[in-house]
């Protein structure tokens, strides 16, 4: 019984990410993106880094410091969009009522959000990878072992964004996925992206102590600066994501159950906020 | 373990069997005390006007909608406590719904059919797309079907998992008469094979006629009267059923319905 039932959650796990790789496969204009913008990114803060070495006296060297940032802050974009974009797709095809008519549960579904994004953002981190590693001799190797835990906390935030995202796009209605775009360059400033979190006021740095990725480019700098790197603070930041996976999961939840109350599910695009 | 037999009062004949379903939306009742079986084999028409509650009544069915009270057992089992294995015992087709045009039938088969759980999925998709003459237009994108393309397409995605209850909201709707015979002949076959009863929304009261076993006549969320829709008219006096319709939804019966 418990093993059937694991092979029919794997079906609709399975059907979900199916479904996202056949719209990748079918339309360029998806396939694209998922290599355009980040290459963009790499040449653009590629050749912006090598600018500031020559024009710099001090012998910075700005490459791992500003392209690493941008290289790890565009694998959490891409993490969160492939979470909102494969749910938005259903959003877009108004597939609501034939998909949550089936038997999948909300798990499975969220489930195949999440394995889509993990395949789709890994594709992103090849290519930055190889583009900051051929044309800018950046090696993220330099960041050590630590390189897996600031990938991971910052893959757990982008999953728990993406999900709460998709929540409020489910909540809202269609035109409210404009809402979800700009959240990573709204965070980015508290996050201390490009530089360290004291450099911000006060109560800005009170916001970014409550967002997992400023550990992460806290402790790269820190790592890149040859200082010493507190694991505890490593483990608070990978400890506030996981909690935001929770918190995500619980409000998507939440809101699914709200939506099959108020008979917005059969009725999404109607935009009714009740 | 749970328990997955029916309710007393409901036969275990149904495959379906509605206990004093309500929805209310604040002070708006869209659903108002409905209780009503569909057993196997049976074609049960859902009819009334616009706004009678027929399609909340199949949203809540689907689970998909929340009752205010009452229950839905598919197959025994209660929608509320267990929906995905209730629901994996039906399948819909709705003119509402269409199937994502931006993927091929063949594809959107696929999908529907990992959802259902459908074994020997390949094999099956190949059956619906034949019986629903979809071959040709397998590799085809859904979006540039017509209408009645894609209606056949929504029925062959209801019929993948072989459902013991199958939901139909006007499924004929957008269909040429001879397409919409050969459709009302397929759905016949599918109740006749014995496992598997039907719950239909038609406005076309001929076509009701011809296909329902028995008809149940919903009017501001509550069911006024049901029975064999070749009986019923004369029973009230009515020239025609769809006479009969007209009756009912401009002038309900007195005594509020049986």
């Amino acid at each position: 019984m418990g093993r059937s039932l694991r092979i029919v959650r794997r079906h609709r796990v399975g059907a979900v990410v199916l479904r996202y790789f056949y719209l990748l496969r079918g339309n360029p204009a998806r396939a694209v993106p998922l290599f355009l913008w980040v290459v963009i990114d790499m040449v653009l803060w590629g050749f912006i880094t090598l600018y500031l070495n020559t024009v710099s006296s001090s012998g910075f060297d700005f490459v791992p410091v500003l392209l690493g940032a941008v290289l790890l802050w565009d694998f959490f974009i891409r993490v969160m969009q492939g979470v909102t974009i494969t749910f938005f797709e259903d959003v877009w095809s108004h597939n609501f009522l034939n998909i949550f008519a089936t038997p999948i549960s909300i798990s499975e579904y969220v489930s195949g959000l999440v394995l889509s994004s993990i395949a789709t953002s890994s594709i992103g981190l090849l290519v930055m990878l190889a583009v900051a590693g051929m044309a800018f001799g950046l090696s993220l190797s330099i960041y050590g072992l630590m390189l897996a835990p600031f990938l991971l906390i910052l893959f757990l935030f982008g999953i728990a964004l993406g999900i709460f995202g998709s929540a409020v796009v489910l909540r809202l209605g269609p035109a409210s996925e404009w809402l979800i775009w700009p959240i990573p360059a709204i965070i980015s400033p508290f996050a201390g992206v490009f530089y360290p979190v004291s450099t911000l006021p006060h109560w800005m740095q009170v916001v970014s102590y409550l967002l997992p990725p400023s550990y992460v480019f806290e402790g790269m700098r820190t790592i890149l600066s040859g200082g010493g790197f507190s694991k505890s603070e490593l483990l608070w930041g990978g400890g506030l994501a996981a909690l935001d996976v929770v918190l995500a999961c619980w409000f998507f939840t939440r809101i699914y159950r709200h939506a099959v109350r108020s008979g917005l599910i059969a009725r999404y695009s109607a935009e009714s906020v009740s | 373990m749970s328990s997955f037999v029916p309710p007393p009062a409901l036969s275990e004949a149904s495959v379906l069997a509605v206990s004093d379903l309500c929805k209310s939306y604040g002070e708006t009742v869209a659903v108002d005390g409905v209780t009503f079986e569909v057993g196997r084999s049976e074609i049960v028409g859902l009819l009334g006007p616009n706004g009678a509650g027929k399609t909340t009544t199949i949203d809540m069915i689907l689970g998909v909608l929340e009752p205010s009270s009452g229950t839905v057992h598919i197959e025994g089992i209660d929608v509320a406590r267990h929906r995905s294995r209730a629901v994996e015992h039906t399948n819909f087709a709705a003119v509402y719904a269409p199937l994502p045009g931006n993927l091929t039938v063949s594809q959107n088969l696929r999908i529907f059919g990992l959802l259902y759980g459908v074994k020997g999925l390949s094999e099956r998709i190949r059956e619906v797309s034949a019986q629903f003459a979809l071959d040709r237009f397998l590799n085809v994108k859904c979006g540039l079907l017509s209408s009645g393309e894609q209606t056949r397409l929504g029925l062959a995605k209801a019929m993948l998992n072989r459902p013991a209850l199958l939901l139909l909201d006007e499924p004929t709707a957008s269909l040429d008469p001879a397409v919409a015979q050969d459709i009302r002949a397929k759905i016949r076959e599918f109740a006749a094979e014995g496992s598997g009863g039907v719950l239909w929304t038609s406005h076309n009261m001929y076509e009701v006629e011809d296909v329902c076993d028995r008809v149940l006549f919903l009017l501001n969320g509550r069911i006024l009267l049901q029975g064999d829709p070749r009986v019923l008219p004369r029973e009230y006096g009515a020239k025609s059923l769809e006479d009969l319709f007209i009756s009912l939804a401009r002038e309900p019966l007195p005594w509020g319905g049986v």
